[in-house]
């Protein structure tokens, strides 16, 4: 892993001697990923990798293309052209990619590795198989559902195998029992993780809004996901929920090993826990690497504040308002 | 008061047999919201089936035990109707779900035409009776009215039919509430796209909801034949439209709201016939539904549409 502090700020070509995490051991690749709708391109040839067990930031302005990018990764659109590429299993499983592509499959499996091409999988398998979960900006729950049965519509393949296909569920199997109960104890487990079990029997509609956010999280964990998507989680939180989900992101990637990818405006989120930021602006990447890279970008400081040309940006508030968005949550980063 | 004893039992009765088609209604309007008018051919197709079963066993391999015979007749229904609902699902509904609104309703309406004339000649027009196979029955009460004495009768048919209705009740409470299936299918009828997402397999969800919908409405289909030994290809039509507005009187998308609703239109409609005329208890039934409807738009049970803003 690659912290923060570790690489230079200069770093625009891969160094040398120091290879970076996402580029060795990719969980996901997007490859020359574009999204045309009629003739608007929400995202033109975009490229970029999600390091296994990082936490990856895709950041931009609003209108970038970033929840395009979201919704082709998790099957929500068919994406017009590239590919992307799921792996389980270190490293960057090379054969296993062009077997997989050059055979017309969707997955290939061999022994603990696999390979998914996500952009030929139908959605449920996406979550499923491809074990990719994800979050929305604007939250959606079951509404009318329980806490905890939100919780166990997100382990829904694990128990209808258990029920054999349900008829075993009606008739109470000993093995239906057993998966049940497991279900009950994981979902129990993120409850508390997140804070909510004394919510648990309530509908998730009641809930307030920043505990339906971190519900939806502990949904998309249930799933045992190995690339969790977030899509703006400290969005309409306060400074101390906002902390709180650094921690939880943070106790996500260190207790379960699942690598996140994010979007968000809250650049105090992304400065703080990010390994890994990627910029896009018109729906092109225009900045890849840490955090402290991406802060000191000059292509990324003039699509925040929307200057023309890179080189008026050398004024020192400019830079200075920057940088205070690395400062802890709390403090507006000004660039939102 | 023996009378409207009486009539009460023949209004459960023929409620019961509503409100199993009911289900078959409001399940699948409740997970992708349409109208599946085919479904009261469905019915009618189911009791095809059970009577052609039955003649078999009884002609043909020459069956004389009637529990038996009765119990072979009504898996055999439900599974044949079930593979006739999932293929209507599969054929006309599917290719045509992300299409505009009205496409699905207008298919709809060509399946439950094509249902009737496929067994209209194949089976042919006329009435297909079988001798009543269930006699008898308990006498509850007896009481003596100004037209002489009254004995209110609860045939065993009668009691077949309440009971069995009871038990497929609990059952498919039990599996919507309780089983993997079940909660998927909830979760579908808020956001199927979500549901998709967690890895549920919706295509597969909504086939079986049409699947159950259709094996509840052979039960149905067995029940109307026992009950009045008779059946012809259009009985579909007209249990489809009170089935119908029992699941929209109940309040449509909700279970308990599709049965309560049959069991109230099969009361009126005895009712009704019981006390005035027969000639118009269709005009009672429909009637309540439009008042009900005027000051709960949503239905008995049903709930309201809340738009989140």
């Amino acid at each position: 892993m690659v912290s923060a502090s570790q690489s230079a700020a200069t770093a625009a070509a891969p160094m040398p001697g120091a290879p970076r995490n996402w580029d060795v051991n990719p969980v996901l690749t997007v490859e020359h990923l574009t999204m045309r709708f009629g003739g608007l391109v929400a995202v033109n040839d975009l490229s970029f990798n999600v390091g296994r067990g990082d936490i990856t930031a895709l950041i931009g302005p609003n209108g970038a293309g970033k929840t395009t990018v979201f919704n082709c990764v998790t099957g929500f659109y068919k994406p017009t052209e590239g590919r992307t590429v799921m792996r389980h299993g270190d490293g960057l499983l090379q054969d296993l990619v062009e077997e997989v592509t050059a055979g017309g499959l969707r997955s290939v499996q061999m022994g603990d590795r696999a390979v998914f091409l996500l952009e030929r999988m139908p959605d449920f398998e996406i979550s499923h198989h491809a074990r990719v979960a994800r979050t929305f900006q604007n939250i959606r729950l079951f509404g009318g559902m329980t806490v905890l049965e939100n919780l166990m519509v997100a382990q829904h393949n694990v128990l209808m195998k258990a029920s054999v296909f349900t008829i075993g569920g009606l008739l109470g199997l000993p093995r239906y029992r057993i998966a049940e109960k497991a279900a009950r104890e994981k979902a129990v487990y993120w409850l508390e993780r997140t804070r909510l079990i004394d919510r648990a029997d309530d509908p998730a509609a009641d809930l307030p809004y920043g505990d339906q956010r971190r519900l939806e999280i502990a949904r998309a964990m249930c799933t045992e996901p190995h690339l969790l998507c977030l899509d703006e989680p400290a969005a309409g939180l306060n400074p101390r929920e906002s902390q709180e989900l650094n921690a939880l992101l943070q106790f996500i990637r260190a207790e379960h090993g699942t690598s996140i990818l994010l979007i968000e405006h809250d650049m105090g989120v992304v400065m703080e826990i990010s390994d890994h930021v990627v910029v896009l602006d018109y729906g092109v990447k225009i900045a890849d690497g840490d955090a402290d890279h991406v802060k000191n970008d000059p292509k990324v400081i003039a699509a925040y504040l929307g200057v023309e040309d890179e080189d008026e940006i050398d004024i020192p508030e400019v830079k200075k308002d920057l940088s205070t968005a690395g400062k802890p949550a709390g403090q507006d980063g000004g660039v939102a | 008061m023996e009378y409207f004893v009486q009539q009460l039992i023949n209004g459960l009765t023929l409620g019961s047999i509503y409100g199993l088609i009911a289900i078959g209604y409001t399940m699948v309007y409740g997970i992708i919201g349409m109208i599946n008018f085919a479904h009261g051919d469905i019915f009618m197709v189911g009791s095809f089936i059970a009577l052609a079963t039955f003649l078999i066993l009884t002609t043909v391999f020459g069956f004389v035990f009637l529990p038996v015979i009765l119990l072979i007749v009504l898996i055999v229904a439900m599974l044949f109707t079930s593979a006739w609902g999932w293929t209507v699902e599969r054929l006309a509904y599917r290719p045509l779900r992300g299409s505009f609104r009205l496409a699905p309703l207008i298919t709809a309406i060509g399946m439950s035409i094509v249902l009737q004339n496929f067994v209209q000649v194949t089976q042919g027009a006329r009435n297909k009776p079988i001798p009543p196979q269930i006699q008898g029955g308990v006498t509850i009460m007896e009481g003596v009215t100004e037209n002489g004495p009254i004995a209110v009768q609860l045939s065993y048919m009668q009691m077949i039919i309440i009971v069995t209705t009871l038990v497929l009740m609990i059952g498919f409470t039990l599996l919507i509430n309780r089983t993997p299936l079940g909660r998927a299918q909830r979760a579908c009828e808020q956001d199927r796209k979500m549901a998709a997402l967690l890895g549920v397999n919706v295509d597969r969800t909504i086939s079986l909801t049409f699947v159950m919908g259709a094996a509840l409405a052979s039960v149905a289909g067995l029940m109307f034949l026992l009950l009045y030994g008779v059946i012809d290809f259009y009985i579909g039509f007209l249990a489809g439209v009170k089935a119908f507005t029992a699941a929209v009187l109940g309040g449509i998308g909700s279970l308990p709201g599709a049965m309560l609703g049959g069991l109230l239109i099969g009361l009126i409609e005895v009712f009704w016939s019981g006390y005035f005329t027969i000639e118009y208890k269709d005009v009672a039934a429909f009637s309540i539904l439009a008042i009900v409807l005027i000051f709960l738009p949503s239905g008995l049970l049903g709930k309201p549409e809340v738009e989140k803003v």
